[in-house]
């Protein structure tokens, strides 16, 4: 049994009669100890897919599932406080930006006790000795005085550190990662992400780790879900989807990778935008924006077979299966 | 802390120094002197008139006068009134504690209530209770002061009769000063009655002077609120599993008050602007009342006093706004 089990999970803003549907009928699994990849470009919904399993999603936001199921829980029917048993402690997630997701106010020992006595019920020296432990599992240096420190007195890694802390505190089975590196430079991604992932082995959690950058999770995912417009497009072991994408769009996202765009004297990149409020196709999400679209494609939309949803996907060679 | 500490009190000398300045200078430009006015409407002798210039110290160069001010200044001495001729300390010690008494009970009343309310309503926005709040904050903030304390005193006190029109105490209770503050000094008097009577007599006064302040501080808690809700940490303690109480009361609370501590500081300044007015219309007998008469009395050494006074409270409340500010925000506490 998967851990984590998403069936056509739909998150829609605006008014019920012109519904916007940020997540569109999702589909997602992960296992235990597993770590997957979702990508996509800003507003293809991977954020708030995850807002939504964490059940930060505010009215008038309103979240639907067929099945939403993390360790044979049904989160959709839980009371709001016993779903709060479970989020922060089993399921844990880290942000962007983490000098703005730590309370200014408070010392990072605070923020990283607080989990643990609102989840573990830890007090005192057992308190004190735990954080103390997540700072250096984390890898800060000089983790005791650390403790007293304030956000705004680390660098911005080092808050990323203790968001980290902060998440793996209570031991989750499943850590969502949303974009962990976007904020940081080069030097200080890598070492987040080694961090991640030594912790996700060590710990055999699942690891959910959010990006627009591919490059980020090809060396550490073993799975990739490519996420367009609120929907799963494609769904492939990451060498399979590297060496031969079936979904249009996956090729793009790949080809607008400035590497594969050696010699060219343009970065390859994809015309539009992610489709908006008023301008949702009828047809396959992606059909306006792509280059081998058929009218077929923008008269039905497709469902998700065999890990992609096209109607004409993308032989080894990459080229169209149309004709 | 310390040099935190010193670094805002070295800030506050040239602010004194500007305030002496300023308040010297306005009361003597406006027309007539302390002679004339006593004299009225008489015909006054050129002649005594010199004379009691002279004798007052009046005749000498501006920059004369205020350097013999600023030096019985430094000395601790603010002078003897030109009208009394009592020492102006003395007076002003027998008259502050009763416009600190209804400053405080006005801004308790404006923290009491201006806070949860403003709280409430960013919580609940766009709620009829939301609306409600702002509605009634953006009318009090419109009111002039001494229209509301008119209206207040015709249907509480003359249409309802259940609170007193004017005054401190009923006239029948003879309280000996101790702390200056009635409340206090009634309780400790142990007449009967005594205490209801200086309560009654505080109740309106503190509504009308607590009105403007509870207004801004409500207004400001709640933008203040509604802006913090939607800070990244508020997310981050939602994820961590926090009931919401404690997602409210400890992360959003804390930051939130950050800008209302300030105005509230600020707000100091408006209740001894507005104590000018409220102690007018209820006859209260502190220093607002007396900054008033002694104007009209172009009494120069109180005027002085006064506003030097009211300025020396202002900075101070602000300086230990300043403090306070610094011991629930951290970032500032560090800034060089």
């Amino acid at each position: 049994m998967s851990l984590l089990k998403i069936r056509n999970l739909r998150v829609e803003f605006g008014s019920l009669a012109h519904p916007f549907p940020a997540v569109d009928g999702l589909d997602f699994d992960i296992d235990r100890g597993e770590l997957v990849g979702i990508v996509g470009e800003s507003g293809s919904g991977k954020s708030v897919t995850m807002m939504a399993l964490m059940g930060l999603i505010d009215a008038p936001g309103r979240v639907t599932a067929d099945e939403l199921v993390f360790d044979g829980h049904d989160l959709l029917k839980l009371k709001p406080a016993q779903r709060r048993k479970i989020v922060g402690k089993d399921i844990s997630m880290i942000f962007q930006d983490a000098l703005t997701s730590l309370n200014p106010s408070y010392t990072v020992g605070f923020q990283i006790k607080e989990s643990l006595k609102v989840h573990m019920g830890l007090r005192g020296a057992a308190l004190e000795k735990r954080a103390l432990e997540l700072l250096e599992l984390v890898e800060i240096p000089a983790a005791k005085s650390r403790l007293g420190a304030y956000p705004h007195q680390l660098s911005g890694g080092m808050n990323q550190r203790v968001m980290i802390a902060v998440a793996i505190a209570c031991n989750p089975k499943l850590l969502i990662a949303d974009e962990p590196t976007t904020a940081l430079d080069v030097t200080i991604q890598a070492q987040i992400m080694d961090l991640l992932e030594r912790l996700q082995k060590e710990h055999n959690m699942g690891l959910i780790m959010i990006t627009h950058d591919l490059a980020v999770i090809a060396e550490m995912a073993k799975r990739i879900c490519v996420m367009y417009a609120g929907q799963v497009v494609e769904q492939a072991p990451v060498a399979d989807l590297f060496r031969a994408p079936r979904h249009p769009y996956t090729q793009a996202l790949l080809e607008a990778i400035p590497e594969h765009s050696k010699g060219a004297r343009r970065l390859s990149a994809l015309p539009g935008i992610v489709p908006g409020h008023y301008d949702r196709p009828k047809g396959c999400l992606l059909s306006p924006r792509c280059r081998y679209a058929q009218d077929k494609c923008s008269q039905e939309r497709p469902a998700l077979l065999d890990g992609v949803r096209c109607y004409y996907s993308l032989n080894a060679e990459g080229e169209s299966t149309h004709g | 802390m310390f040099s935190f500490i010193l670094r805002k009190l070295a800030t506050v000398i040239p602010t004194f120094i500007g305030i002496t300045l300023v308040a010297f200078a306005l009361i003597r430009m406006i027309p007539g002197d302390p002679i004339e006015v006593m004299v009225g409407e008489r015909k006054l002798d050129p002649v005594m008139h010199a004379a009691a210039m002279q004798r007052l110290g009046l005749d000498q160069p501006l920059h004369i006068q205020y350097f013999r001010y600023i030096k019985d200044l430094a000395q601790g001495d603010l002078g003897i009134s030109l009208v009394t001729r009592e020492p102006v300390t003395k007076e002003f010690l027998t008259l502050f504690p009763a416009t600190v008494e209804l400053a405080i009970c006005a801004l308790l009343f404006a923290v009491l209530v201006g806070l949860p309310a403003g709280m409430i309503a960013g919580l609940k926005r766009g709620s009829v209770f939301d609306h409600g709040v702002m509605g009634v904050s953006m009318t009090g903030f419109s009111m002039p002061i001494f229209w509301w304390g008119l209206i207040l005193i015709m249907y509480f006190s003359v249409t309802l009769g259940w609170t007193p029109v004017s005054g401190r105490i009923d006239i029948e209770f003879d309280i000996a000063q101790r702390t200056g503050f009635l409340l206090i000094d009634s309780w400790l008097s142990g007449e009967e009655g005594a205490f209801k009577s200086a309560a009654m007599h505080l109740i309106l006064p503190t509504i009308v002077l607590g009105t403007i302040p509870l207004a801004v501080i409500a207004r400001m808690t709640r933008s203040s609120m509604l802006e913090v809700l939607r800070e990244d940490y508020i997310r981050t303690a939602r994820a961590k599993g926090l009931a919401p109480t404690r997602v409210v009361v400890v992360h959003a609370l804390r930051n939130a008050l950050i800008p209302v501590i300030t105005v509230i500081g600020l707000q100091v300044g408006s209740l001894l602007g507005g104590a000018v007015l409220t102690e007018t219309i209820y006859s209260w007998p502190g220093i607002g009342k007396w900054l008033v008469d002694s104007i009209s009395r172009r009494d120069y050494p109180v005027v002085q006093a006064g506003i030097l006074v009211s300025a020396t409270i202002f900075i101070v409340v602000n300086l230990f706004v300043d403090i306070l500010y610094g011991v629930v925000n951290p970032r500032i506490r560090s800034a060089k």
